[in-house]
């Protein structure tokens, strides 16, 4: 199992075969396994130490999960890696570059690699299904009506939304949990991120939705070869979709590897986490 | 380890000391409060207008907010115009009669009705519509992460929600006030001339040669600063609501009510300040 990367001020080594700092346009350099590289990631909030030295790598193109309790700062982690949120201190490597220095515009620039699917899909009330999904392409292109269409069409196809009556024109509040999500999706997808972020896209549906969920995560994964990044708090479904497993525990990245080498680890908290899922049988006589 | 150093034991104080540095704590947190509610307001403000430099230039959003600052409360201004000028009149009249002057109700009532009751009541009815309203609206955007999508599609939330918001409401409250001015005249005239009889003749006379464009300046002015307070006051509440449905709800409260207030000191000092412009006659 991977441990946890050592912090280092240096740009994390790259593995054989990746793009080196070459000139150019800093966010064209490619590392062939590894997207994204957190390292020393700290940040406080008040008198609220929430981020402890994060050191995590998230891997391309697969489905990297971020596990951790309620309140141990999965989602401001989330928006660092985003770039909602700037860090007090560490670095975001992203394709080969620190994005921690970046101006707001670079910033703006670089939101165009992710797409981000809210934990209660986000759609804005005020537009219908179809404003909603061409909402990122509406605002940075200036592309025809005729083409946009195209684009969502083909996205509400892909999601299996299109059958749904009169879809096109439907408001936010006319649509189930399970078709909000998708239509978040589907905005996420509409300018084909490279990376895309899910806050705990199972959080509050039955286990026929969250299974579907899941589907929908992987294939999305499978069709749109996307890196994904999922922060969650439902065991069954890390271990259903999960590449790579992380977690997140008092601040800091504890445990980190794929599933079945998570699914032997000896970390306390990953232990309580997984047995009291009920995925494993709890251990007799404590942790070694 | 044993170490001594001056951090774990600070320098001794006196009890003067201790007592003048308490009084000072004291004093200086009502005006830490007031630089604070001063400041956080300016600066959205100040974003707000800069962001109306920049591109994207979003004018449907602009003409979303005016129609729904401006034609939405165009029927509650309309009403609260004509009944405000015909109480004014009524008002004028009984204090009038005492020195049997009835005859310049027109003048009273055109020159309040210009410098103070229309910009005035214009704001109020506005911060209680549309104030409310965009509360309410941005705070529910922040509560479903609505605001956080806008930041995620690289949209600037200040430049998409607050600047649309606060330009329409500036520009379009000098309007609403004299509709509520031509209004509130037509209140006064009706009931001076059908309910107390006043010589029309009287009533256009006096209000012709008594009031002039300094009256209407004056409200149009006020009514365009009362836009910017009570727009910049109902979008900070909103915006940066924390929480569920009950801090929207609480946002909403504090955005009328913080909208209101800041109309009716802000309206202080402009008249001050109009008077020592354009001194009484």
């Amino acid at each position: 199992m991977n441990q946890p990367p050592a912090s280092t001020s240096q740009p994390p080594t790259a593995p054989a075969g990746s793009a080196g700092p070459a000139g150019g346009d800093p966010l064209k350099q490619r590392d062939e396994r590894w997207q994204i590289r957190v390292r020393g990631l700290n940040k406080t909030f008040g008198p609220q130490h929430v981020l402890r030295g994060i050191d995590l790598d998230i891997e391309r193109g697969r489905t990297n999960i971020i596990i951790g309790g309620s309140g141990q700062g999965k989602s401001v982690l989330m928006k660092h890696l985003m770039g909602l949120l700037r860090p007090d201190s560490g670095q975001i490597w992203v394709d080969g570059v620190d994005v921690v220095p970046f101006s707001d515009a670079e910033m703006g620039k670089l939101r165009r690699k992710y797409g981000m699917v809210f934990q209660y899909a986000a759609l804005f009330d005020s537009m219908n299904v179809v404003e909603n999904i061409a909402f990122p392409l509406i605002e940075r292109y200036n592309l025809s009506r005729a083409e946009i269409m195209e684009r969502v069409r083909d996205l509400l196809r892909r999601l299996d939304l299109a059958n749904v009556d009169g879809i096109e024109q439907k408001i936010p509040p006319e649509l189930s949990g399970g078709q909000r999500k998708r239509v978040g999706l589907a905005r996420a997808l509409i300018d084909r991120p490279e990376i895309l972020l899910y806050d705990e896209p199972t959080t509050g549906l039955d286990p026929v939705a969250t299974k579907n969920v899941d589907e929908m995560i992987r294939r999305t994964a499978d069709d749109f070869g996307v890196t994904s990044v999922v922060i969650s708090h439902d065991m069954a479904s890390t271990f259903r979709i999960g590449d790579r497993i992380s977690m997140l525990d008092q601040g800091k990245i504890v445990v980190s590897g794929t599933s079945e080498e998570v699914l032997v680890s000896r970390h306390p908290a990953l232990r309580e986490f997984v047995e009291t899922s009920g995925l494993v049988a709890p251990e007799q006589g404590g942790q070694a | 380890m044993s170490t001594t150093s001056s951090a774990e034991n600070p320098p001794e104080i006196s009890p003067m000391e201790r007592r003048l540095r308490t009084l000072l704590e004291h004093l200086a947190a009502p005006l830490e409060l007031i630089l604070r509610y001063f400041g956080e307001r300016a600066i959205m403000l100040g974003n707000a207008m800069s962001a109306l430099v920049r591109r994207p230039f979003r004018l449907r959003l602009f003409l979303d907010q005016m129609q729904f600052v401006g034609v939405g409360s165009l029927p509650i201004i309309m009403l609260v115009g004509f009944f405000s000028g015909a109480v004014s009149a009524q008002q004028a009249i009984t204090a009038l009669r005492i020195f049997n002057q009835e005859r310049f109700v027109g003048a009273t009532v055109g020159i309040s009705l210009a410098q103070e009751l229309a910009p005035v009541f214009t704001g109020l009815m506005i911060t209680a519509r549309a104030g409310s309203g965009m509360a309410t609206e941005l705070g529910s955007m922040r509560i479903t992460e609505q605001i956080d999508a806008l930041s995620t599609f690289a949209v600037d939330p200040i430049q998409y929600l607050v600047t649309p918001r606060v330009i329409a409401t500036t520009l379009i409250m000098p309007i609403m006030g004299m509709v509520f001015n031509i209004v509130g005249l037509l209140g006064a005239y009706l009931f001076s001339i059908y309910f107390e009889h006043i010589d029309l003749g009287q009533f256009i006379e006096q209000f012709t040669f008594w009031t002039d464009p300094k009256d209407y300046i004056i409200g149009a002015t006020k009514a365009l600063v009362f836009g910017i307070t009570l727009s910049v006051a109902a979008c900070y509440q909103g915006f940066y609501v924390r929480g569920g449905a009950k801090e929207v709800g609480l946002a909403t409260t504090r955005a009328v009510v913080s909208g209101s207030v800041s109309i009716l000191v802000a309206d202080y000092f402009l008249i001050d300040a109009f008077h020592i412009l354009w001194p009484y006659r």
